[in-house]
């Protein structure tokens, strides 16, 4: 599903250049449930963020589900992110003067989805995190659990091949992650492709893969025992 | 552009912060108010001045004799002379482009005694020998009877038009005075219609009380024999009076051995001059006005600018978000564009409207005025065609206002988008 190879990605700044990855080398087969670990300043968000067109790598190569992912302009970015990914945000990233469903029927407004089908779209993802009676409420109406189910929905709207989350328990607390990952690891189970980025063990043991980044380089590849979610609670 | 989907997300941006919103449209709508008050009000003053011209034919000229002020031809300076009737076929026969050449004979004028007699009735009026033609220029409206005509003119007939002022004092309330005789100067004629004047330079009261005669008769009964008092000439509609004063001037001089270079011999005044000055200075007016509003209106602008560069600013995390989600830089920046041209279009329209509302109170109140009442302000209105204008200038100016903010909003990448706090 995901194909990087040597993938070479440097800031600038100032008159300093700092060399964030170093020669990536990964792929992530359909179906996975991937974590990717590290402390914070190893590269792990760049990743994400190449790996989901907000930011393109300086050199290597990126096939998402064989297609070839480069130089493209901020229109076919748009497109594939649309209809390619979901992003799962530490901070839910809703928009808050939209209640839920409209949140999650964004994508499919940009797919120019028909607002009937998008409404009823929307809201078979919002029942499928179990949120489907708040689907009037607006984001600041919500708990925390309760917008990060929402932008999972959100996320899930558009049926990206690949989902990616960016520390999405990182505001959360523990009894809330775990209903979050019970939920990822649910959607992980149908089939969904699913990278999280995170740097909480427990959350990376309930993956079925970590992946250890280090200033820049993969420190460390292999597959875990997946820790169940609902063991916990 | 017209999807439903895109209008619901401009209301709602719109309406986050409904106070915001408010106070930008303000400037817009206060802008595009001061504009059309402006042009109402210039409008209305030129009305005003120019009901002042009444009727008139306003490419009409006037001109009488007075003194010769060089010797010529043997002739002494300080010689008297008097336009001749056959000065008008002269002048007809060698200057083309005139409509109507009138000449008009005049007894009374200002402070004239007594001279018009009915019964036990007097009073001091005016007196013109006119020929018909002379309605064109200097319109009256027949209230009852008929006007001079040329049967009156070739016969002599001792005929009269009178003004409501006239009958009036002549006769007494509900008489008829049609088929009446009144006295001119101990001649008497008979009344064969009645007219009323519209305003005329604050001469209304006056304007009603003129008496109109043939032009053959007046000279036949008041001893003018063939002179002529002055005349009220008017071009064709496509020429110029101003143009064909010096032509006309110079006939007459020919005519009566006046002294080429001598200009104060034939007096005259120029409606059509005074008219083109009038209206040149209300030209100017509409462009000061024009030129004021629209600088008000920037001024709208440049803050509906300002406020969709912080909304922008603010929204910056949104639009990092829509983006991530898939939307596209056009999506975005049409976004942005529609809702500073939606805003200018509604503030603006608003602003036209309660103009249009103030304008309406203000034709209220100045239709309770007397119509006696001579003001200089009259009718103020727009047209059409202004607010046509002021549409046009709304929507370039709203497409203007969010040009930058739009580009300001997609310049940010996505991931600095989202960063943003």
């Amino acid at each position: 599903m995901i194909e990087i190879k040597d993938l070479h990605k440097s800031y600038q700044m100032g008159s300093n250049s700092l060399h964030v990855l170093k020669g990536i080398n990964f792929s992530v087969k359909e179906g996975e449930l991937v974590a990717i670990m590290g402390s914070s300043g190893s590269g792990k968000s760049t990743l994400l963020n190449i790996l989901g067109m907000l930011d393109e790598a300086d050199s290597g190569s990126y096939f998402l589900d064989n297609l070839p992912i480069k130089n493209l302009n901020e229109k076919i970015a748009a497109r594939y992110r649309n209809k390619f990914l979901g992003f799962i945000f530490q901070s839910f990233n809703l928009i808050n003067y939209k209640n839920a469903l409209d949140n999650v029927a964004m994508p499919l407004y940009y797919q120019g989805i028909k607002r009937k089908e998008r409404t009823d779209k929307a809201l078979h993802y919002l029942e499928k995190v179990g949120l489907a009676d708040w689907a009037t409420h607006l984001p600041n109406e919500l708990s925390g659990g309760q917008k990060q189910r929402v932008a999972i929905a959100r996320a899930l709207a558009s049926e990206p091949k690949v989902l990616l989350a960016d520390e999405p328990t990182g505001a959360l607390d523990t009894k809330t992650s775990y209903e979050v990952l019970e939920l990822i690891q649910g959607i992980n189970d149908e089939g969904k492709t699913i990278l999280i980025v995170t740097h909480e063990e427990d959350i990376a043991h309930m993956t079925k893969r970590i992946v250890n980044l280090k200033d820049g380089i993969i420190i460390n590849d292999g597959t875990v025992k997946q820790v169940r979610a609902n063991s916990y609670v | 552009m017209f999807n439903r989907d895109r209008w619901n997300e401009i209301i709602e941006a719109l309406t986050a912060n409904w106070f915001r919103t408010l106070l930008t449209a303000f400037g817009v709508f206060w802008g595009i108010f001061i504009l059309v008050i402006l042009l109402a009000a210039g409008k209305g003053l030129e009305n005003g001045v120019k009901k002042g011209f009444g009727d008139i034919a306003t490419n009409t000229m006037f001109m009488w004799t007075q003194v010769a002020s060089k010797p010529y031809k043997g002739l002494p300076k300080g010689r008297r002379f008097n336009f001749k009737i056959r000065d008008v076929a002269a002048i007809r026969e060698k200057v083309p482009g005139l409509l109507y050449i009138s000449p008009r004979n005049q007894l009374g004028g200002f402070g004239g005694t007594n001279n018009v007699v009915r019964g036990l009735n007097t009073g001091a009026f005016n007196i013109y020998g006119d020929y018909p033609e002379i309605i064109n220029q200097d319109p009256i409206t027949i209230t009852s009877g008929r006007f001079i005509n040329y049967g009156d003119i070739d016969e002599n007939r001792k005929v009269a038009v009178i003004g409501e002022g006239v009958k009036k004092e002549l006769f007494k309330f509900g008489e008829e005075p049609i088929g009446e005789y009144i006295k001119i100067q101990g001649v008497s004629f008979m009344v064969i219609g009645t007219y009323v004047k519209k305003s005329n330079n604050g001469d209304r009261e006056r304007g009603q009380k003129e008496i109109f005669v043939p032009f053959t008769s007046f000279s036949q009964a008041f001893n003018r024999a063939d002179n002529v008092g002055w005349m009220a000439i008017t071009a064709e509609d496509n020429n110029s009076i101003t143009k064909l004063k010096k032509d006309i001037i110079n006939v007459v001089k020919t005519n009566h051995t006046i002294h080429p270079e001598d200009n104060r011999a034939i007096g005259n005044f120029d409606l059509y001059e005074e008219f083109s000055k009038i209206n040149g200075l209300f030209i100017a007016l509409k462009g000061v006005a024009y030129f004021v509003g629209i600088l008000v209106l920037l001024s709208g602008i440049i803050g509906i600018s300002n406020i969709m560069l912080i909304v922008v600013k603010e929204r910056t995390k949104e639009i990092g978000i829509r983006r991530a989600l898939g939307a596209s830089p056009w999506s975005i920046r049409g976004q942005i564009l529609l809702e500073s041209i939606f805003l200018t279009i509604i503030s603006g329209m608003t602003g036209i409207a309660v103009s249009t509302g103030v304008l309406y109170l203000v034709n209220k109140i100045l239709e309770g005025i007397p119509e006696s009442e001579e003001t200089m302000f009259a009718n103020p209105s727009v047209d059409l065609t202004v607010v046509f204008v002021a549409l046009l200038i709304l929507i370039s100016s709203g497409l203007l206002a969010g040009l930058i903010p739009a580009q300001v909003a997609i310049k940010t990448k996505p991931i600095d988008a989202l960063r943003a706090d």
